[in-house]
């Protein structure tokens, strides 16, 4: 089963949510495809065995063999090249490695040589396998990355995914191919603003999802009148405490500072499982 | 000899956009005569690469330099490679700029002056 925890914006406590379930159960696999800003080792302290580097392929021109054509200019759909003065210019950040170029090169003057964009690397705490991504700083093109770290879901394993914030390409990429998505969402009106543009891209991408409200007494109730409006369930409220925010800021989850809660997440993993398996009978 | 001036209107006293790759018009000046051509820009809502491909438009029309509030790299070297000067830091009308340009009052710029996405609308 594969769970991925999504927000609409930013600091709504998507990876606390996605820590703390991966921490409940006892067979499964956090992979952390916010890499941009990963942050889940951060709780989860894992003992990292395999580190794997991250490539794509950009192109090269052979200057001896290129006339200036503008070919390969016009078949990239990213503006990755130009062509200026007979001179070609490659802007490796807004490649995405697609071939195009050097498909259609006349005169076969473009090779393709690997860029490294960043790490995936693999790692362990007790029975709980980790993995996550790591994008090297100034590098934009993080799909490749995210699809190299979701290579390792196991799908026998109970999978968390903690994808990166917003509603962009990177977030579509760690999401789709889910069984179940967790919107995590704090009850204020930007909150909910962005909220309802995470749910329009579920129901599109067609993948059964609940939210959970995060600070859940400190907003107003605009976001639970919109959850029943829309028939989505409320899985899980948590409140604002200064105690687990204080164990937040020193890296500690909330399942290890209030085991109390432990039977909390328990229980929202199992409704997450019955509705992801009603979904799949559907 | 001509000049491009970023600009937020289609004349010469509208006033000069900030931004490069996403302005509202290119104006392509001759400083001698001030006639002009005021030129959509058609890349105002592009994915990325907004600075390239406006970077290019600009290569195709034939002149010295550019008078823009902010460029940033990849812009900046688009222009470069088709030999064409920078002046960054530009505002006020698109007029005084070309005039001030004229009278030899700016120094090219030697590198880009903001990062690439500044001209980007904020993410959703
Ligand atoms: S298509 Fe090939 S020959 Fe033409 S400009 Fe590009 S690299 Fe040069
Ligand atoms: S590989 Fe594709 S995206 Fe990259 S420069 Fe070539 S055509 Fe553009």
């Amino acid at each position: 089963m594969i769970i991925a925890v999504a927000s609409g914006k930013g600091g709504t406590g998507k990876t606390t949510v996605a820590v703390n379930l991966a921490l409940s159960n006892s067979n499964t696999q956090l992979s952390d495809c916010d890499v941009e800003e990963p942050n889940a080792h951060i709780f989860i302290k894992p003992k990292i065995k395999n580190k794997e580097l991250i490539s794509i392929p950009v192109p090269e021109v052979d200057k001896s063999k290129c006339d200036g054509c503008g070919r390969c200019q016009e078949v990239c759909a990213y503006n990755a090249i130009a062509v200026v003065n007979k001179k070609v210019l490659i802007f490796p950040e807004l490649c995405h490695g697609c071939g195009s170029c050097g498909y259609f090169c006349p005169q076969h003057a473009i090779k393709e040589i690997n860029k490294e964009i960043g790490s995936v690397e693999i790692g362990k705490r007790d029975n709980l396998l980790f993995v996550h991504g790591k994008l090297n700083i100034g590098e934009a093109m993080s799909p490749p990355l995210i699809k190299a770290v979701k290579k390792h879901v196991n799908p026998a394993r109970v999978n968390i995914i903690d994808a990166p914030p917003g509603t962009s390409c990177p977030v579509i990429t760690s999401i789709e191919g889910s069984d179940f998505c967790l919107l995590v969402t704090e009850p204020t009106p930007f909150g909910l603003n962005d909220l309802i543009l995470a749910v329009e891209v579920l129901r599109k991408l067609d993948i059964p999802f609940g939210v959970v409200i995060n600070r859940s007494d400190l907003g107003d109730k605009k976001t639970d009148d919109y959850c029943s409006q829309e028939n989505i369930p409320v899985l899980m409220r948590i409140p604002f405490k200064r105690e687990i925010a204080s164990a937040y800021s020193k890296g500690i989850s909330i399942v290890e500072a209030f085991p109390e809660y432990k039977k909390d997440f328990q229980e929202l993993l199992d409704n997450i499982s019955k509705m992801a398996k009603q979904n799949n009978r559907r | 000899m001509k000049v491009c001036v970023t600009s937020e209107g289609n004349n010469l006293d509208s006033k000069v956009d900030p931004r490069f790759g996403r302005c509202q018009y290119f104006i392509i000046a001759d400083i001698d005569t001030l006639a002009f051509e005021a030129v959509q820009n058609p890349n105002i809502d592009s994915m990325g690469g907004a600075g390239i491909q406006s970077g290019q438009l600009i290569a195709g029309k034939q002149v010295k330099a550019v008078l823009t509030g902010n460029m940033g790299p990849n812009a900046f070297q688009t222009l470069q490679a088709a030999n064409i000067t920078v002046v960054t830091g530009i505002s006020g009308s698109v007029k005084e700029a070309v005039e001030k340009y004229k009278n030899g009052d700016f120094k090219a710029t030697q590198g880009p002056s903001v990062d690439s996405k500044f001209g980007m609308p904020p993410q959703k």
